[in-house]
């Protein structure tokens, strides 16, 4: 402990404190000043997620059709490709789908993680300062980890609610109004919720390696006059 | 004399630095003693290159020496976790530099009650003493612009208010004048002076900006990584003239 000799002050509490509403607070402000720039990063991440949207809705809807066990409906199911044993009952996404879903997400992620590193090496002197104020590590990862979650729900929640739409909009278009008759809402919202939390979950992973970089970041680079 | 002057708050003794770059070693610093006295102005002169910084970081315990050791309020900093130095830095110490490093995306209220916030105050409390302190340093009614809507003089008023805010024992100031025009930097000198007056607060400014000298108690004068001379006020209006000369 820091020992000021006999004049010790111990009525001060010794403490360095960011209070979780403040971490708050700052983040948001952050992202709101570059607006711009954080709708770049949530981009990628809107279309990722939409994609998966896409594509678990999709399947949905052509669930639902399929329950209704009619034939006329099962054959158009086929003719738009969809591949299917006679009497089928249900359907999953198929597994060329499915790796182009997750190769679209893994892309996603690198680019998150492309763009918050440039984020940390933009802000270095901000960061360097606010260490120089006292600030932990731990209240720099928390800030951009904020920052990457209020980034993921909003781009995950926009981009599932997208995918999901269009999905809808497309099975309507292909199948006509049974294809909303016979779907269960049920499964498309689980769908939606699931798109949302696997987006705000790569979100919170790509930030991981750029956040910590930033908290391990020596004050003194703030001082380091490069201009 | 009283108690408080003879109290040495910044212990320098025997300290190296060494920076390894490409195999190559620079001796930053090549054994500095020095001690600083609670409440004084003191400037550290030197050409750059003379590992001025270097010795500023060291004080400020933002950098460790290789070896040698530095002592502020007579604890060896070197021996304090990652913790210890953030309270350091937080409670202990104002810095101020020559590029102002406000934070871009906060107001000038917001950056002087962000170190408070950290050091763990109330919030309308550190609002409080936020505006007074901005009300103190001349900007009582621009609480409320951003960094960018402020003249680089402000700014640096902005980053004096941060630096006062938890009431630190040392304010290290690293050419607070380096970017500012002549007569904002001697605005910018006079406030410093006044504050280490009202306050009591120790003021330690690595410069080679001449009008800092006149406000100084003391100016040591590094050279080659090595203290040159440390110069008393008295001594330093005989020599004046020659000063000119010397850098």
């Amino acid at each position: 402990m820091l020992n000021t000799g006999k004049e010790e002050k111990t009525e001060i509490s010794r403490q360095v404190v960011l209070p979780f509403k403040k971490s708050l607070e700052i983040s948001f402000q952050s992202i709101r000043v570059r607006f711009f720039r954080s709708m770049i990063t949530t981009m990628s991440l809107v279309l990722a997620v939409s994609f998966l949207s896409f594509v678990r809705v999709g399947t949905d809807a052509a669930n639902g059709l399929l329950a209704t066990g009619d034939p006329e409906l099962h054959q158009s199911l086929v003719n738009a490709g969809y591949d299917l044993e006679p009497g089928a009952t249900a359907t999953g996404s198929s597994a060329k789908e499915r790796w182009i879903v997750i190769l679209s997400l893994l892309v996603c992620v690198v680019g998150i993680i492309n763009a918050q590193l440039m984020a940390v090496t933009e802000r270095f002197r901000e960061i360097g300062t606010i260490k120089c104020l006292g600030a932990l590590d731990s209240f720099v990862l928390r800030l951009f980890v904020l920052e990457a979650g209020m980034q993921g729900l909003a781009g995950a929640g926009l981009g599932s609610l997208l995918g999901g739409v269009a999905a809808l909009l497309s099975t309507l278009i292909r199948f006509g109004f049974p294809a909303w008759q016979h779907i269960s809402w049920l499964a498309v919202g689980q769908s939606i919720g699931f798109a949302t939390v696997i987006g705000c979950l790569l979100s919170l992973l790509g930030v991981l390696y750029p956040a910590m970089v930033a908290a391990r970041m020596q004050p003194v680079e703030a001082m380091r006059v490069e201009q | 004399m009283d108690m408080t002057e003879l109290h040495n708050i910044v212990r320098v003794s025997g300290v190296t630095k060494v920076f390894t770059l490409k195999k190559h070693k620079v001796e930053a610093l090549r054994g500095v003693d020095l001690e600083i006295r609670s409440g004084e102005y003191l400037s550290i002169m030197g050409p750059s290159g003379s590992g001025k910084s270097t010795l500023f970081n060291m004080i400020g315990g933002l950098d460790k020496p290789t070896s040698g050791k530095v002592f502020i309020d007579e604890v060896d900093i070197a021996q304090l976790d990652a913790y210890e130095l953030a309270w350091l830095r937080c409670r202990k110490i104002g810095y101020i530099f020559q590029t102002f490093n406000l934070i871009q995306v906060m107001t000038a209220l917001e950056n002087v009650t962000l170190p408070m916030i950290f050091g763990g105050m109330h919030n309308d409390a550190a609002v409080q003493k936020g505006l007074e302190l901005l009300d103190l340093v001349g900007l009582g009614e621009r609480f409320r612009h951003k960094p960018s809507e402020l003249s680089g003089g402000q700014q640096q008023r902005v980053a004096i208010a941060r630096a006062m805010a938890n009431d630190p024992a040392i304010i290290l100031a690293d050419e607070p004048t380096g970017n500012l025009d002549l007569s904002t930097g001697e605005e910018i000198i006079e406030l410093l002076k006044r504050l280490s007056e009202e306050k009591g607060v120790t003021i330690i400014s690595a410069t080679h900006d001449f009008k800092m000298l006149s406000v100084s108690d003391r100016v040591v004068w590094i050279r080659d990584g090595r203290i040159d001379k440390v110069e008393e006020r008295e001594q330093l209006s005989i020599s004046v003239g020659e000063i000119a000369h010397r850098l």
